[in-house]
């Protein structure tokens, strides 16, 4: 934003109104002050109470202060028990090989679509456009039969194959950026005698970088957050992601509630970290994915 | 590229984009062969791509329709044709329905975000202070894993937790159950679902309103327009393709609610939504004949809406200056 439209006019000129601006200004100030506290009240509440002894939890109100801000006895635990490192070890594979799958499947798909001229192209075109129309809630029931028929229930192939196989959104970024390179790079490639797949992978994938980086980002932090498809796919605790590792701690743990918090906590500040590192490139990613 | 021009010949499978190169093709059947390779090549890339959207979007939908129709348990090698009978049993049994009006919790939790969403928005496009700092808090939530926000929440809405402890302090009565009552727990897990949701729809905002000319606010200054004014006849209708998708999928969103319920109440105390159910009806009671007609249903309901969406708002570009 480069205009400042805000900025109060002078004083001199609409005396008037400074009173009335001054107390919206107040009020906008406010709003803001509150919903960041709703945001961030429970979120501190958790990371106070996963700081705290049983007995403190036990005997202090929930916005008390831990005895000491460095215990991190909890976070142990929590870690130890609750398999959490092997559970990151699996989120970390399958994240990995899904988007890379994704990136691979939806470059593929776009660079066909939009570069070569075939029959049956409208056909292709419309299939994909009227799988964006299927929410992948409603057919769960049938497409656990489907993995299960090949064998992949219970493996991490399961939600390898669903995040990188059903993901439409990730084609039609790539659909609307390979427009946007000019097609006399590929033209001038051909003519010093590079085939369709050097074209694909020395230009069409080096330009579609920005794309790439968009679909990586959003479909990293979407298969980091499921939870629906490691709990309905590997319900095997060996193959525990960090959803459904966390999830498991309902049971075990109980009313422990300084476990779980220290458990949630870890789980939140891998997010974090790369909110706060990539910020610019994650809003306008989320925006580019979710309008379509 | 002039050569190329010149001895370019397209058949009329080979297209513009795909001829070979010119100097590759001297002899008649070398060329032939090239360009029957040529009309092959795109498939090569579309291969994978088309296999899987087969075979996880159209036989799952094909499958569903079909076992709909049965009274399959998932898992016997028999299935036995019903005809209509799993449909009956979902229109016929009011508790079947009662899940819809648990949806109707999170549609006006839904109206409510994305009004909130609009005033944050719009707050946050013009001059402010830490800006970018409000915009980020207001944001996160949605990055954040929905079983550490189901867990989270489960903590704040304790019996005498975080919500009854502030509720407290500023003297109103305090200790409710509010997962464990059935009048409660849909208006808390909906108020979760606003927590979580509102910074999304703020940032799809945020983005359409940037991308208004400037120069439109300065002249509506100069005409003494006021904040309300400038919202009200230049940000609401040069965002509205933006806000009518928005409620859409707020509609859709609302039938589709899994995780928050499931994770903190697992559907007890009233907070069923129709996915838990159908995932119950699948996964433990082993009844995937019924649990797939239920799934058509919703989703003939969100082909609907969304075909009604096309109808009401045709992606047209608004123009404003």
């Amino acid at each position: 934003m480069t205009t400042d439209t805000s900025a109060p006019s002078p004083r001199t000129a609409r005396a008037g109104r400074t009173v009335p601006v001054r107390l919206s200004v107040a009020l906008k100030y406010l709003s803001l002050l509150l919903a960041s506290a709703v945001v961030l009240v429970p979120l501190v509440v958790v990371l106070l109470t996963s700081l705290k002894t049983e007995s403190e939890v036990a005997n202090s109100g929930p916005l008390s202060l831990p005895g000491d801000w460095f215990n991190f006895a909890n976070y142990a635990t929590a870690i130890e028990q609750g398999a959490m490192l092997r559970a990151f070890g699996n989120t970390t594979l399958i994240l990995v090989v899904s988007t890379a799958g994704t990136v691979l499947i939806g470059s593929m798909t776009a660079y066909a679509i939009d570069r070569f001229q075939f029959r049956l192209k409208k056909v292709v075109m419309g299939l994909f456009l009227l799988a964006t129309l299927v929410p992948s809630v409603t057919t769960q029931v049938a497409t656990f039969q489907v993995i299960d028929d090949l064998g992949a229930f219970n493996s991490r192939w399961a939600p390898i194959l669903l995040y990188t196989g059903t993901d439409i959104v990730a084609i039609y970024i790539f659909l609307q950026f390979i427009r946007s390179i000019p097609v006399s790079l590929d033209e001038a490639a051909r003519i010093d005698g590079a085939n369709s797949w050097t074209i694909y992978r020395k230009i069409i994938l080096p330009m579609l970088r920005p794309a790439i980086a968009t679909v990586v980002i959003v479909k990293g932090i979407a298969i980091y957050n499921d939870f629906y498809v490691p709990f309905l796919y590997m319900p095997d605790p060996e193959l525990g992601t960090i959803s459904t590792a966390l999830f498991r701690f309902k049971g075990p743990f109980g009313a422990h509630w300084e476990t779980i918090s220290a458990g949630t906590i870890v789980v939140i500040v891998p997010t974090l970290i790369v909110f706060l590192a990539l910020q610019r490139f994650i809003y306008s990613g989320f925006a580019a994915g979710s309008t379509k | 590229m002039t050569v190329a021009h010149k001895t370019r010949a397209p058949g009329p499978a080979a297209g513009r984009r795909s001829t070979p190169p010119p100097e590759s093709a001297p002899g008649r059947p070398r060329a032939g062969r090239r360009r029957r390779s040529a009309a092959l090549t795109p498939w090569l890339f579309l291969a994978a791509p088309l296999a899987l959207l087969l075979m996880f979007t159209f036989l799952p939908v094909a499958d569903m329709i079909g076992y709909s129709f049965t009274d399959w348990d998932g898992i016997s090698p028999v299935r036995s044709y019903v005809g209509g009978e799993n449909y009956t049993d979902l229109v016929t049994r009011p508790a079947r329905f009662e899940v819809f009006l648990v949806s109707g919790f999170y549609l006006a939790a839904s109206f409510l975000q994305i009004a909130l969403a609009l005033y944050f928005a719009t707050v946050l496009s013009f001059n402010t202070r830490y800006r970018n700092l409000f915009k980020g808090l207001l944001f996160f939530p949605y990055l954040i894993n929905g079983v550490a926000v189901g867990f989270v929440f489960l903590y704040f809405f304790q019996p005498d937790g975080t919500l009854d402890t502030l509720l407290r302090l500023v003297g109103a009565e305090a200790e409710h159950l509010w997962l464990g009552d059935p009048d409660l727990a849909n208006p808390s897990l909906a108020g979760v679902s606003v927590w979580r949701f509102m910074g999304l729809n703020m940032v799809l905002f945020l983005g359409a309103i940037q991308s208004i000319p400037p120069h439109l606010y300065e002249a509506a200054e100069l005409d003494g327009a006021n904040r309300w004014q400038q919202f009200r006849h230049i940000i609401a209708p040069s965002i509205k393709p933006i806000i009518s998708l928005s409620f859409i999928l707020a509609v859709s969103g609302s039938l589709a609610v899994f995780e928050i319920p499931y994770i903190m109440t697992g559907g007890a105390n009233g907070t069923e939504t129709f996915v838990i159910q159908t995932v119950k009806l699948a996964f433990q009671f082993d009844k995937v004949g019924l649990a797939s007609a239920s799934a058509v249903v919703l989703l003939i309901l969100i082909l609907l809406i969304t075909w009604v969406q096309r109808r009401l708002f045709p992606e047209e570009r608004v123009e404003l200056s």
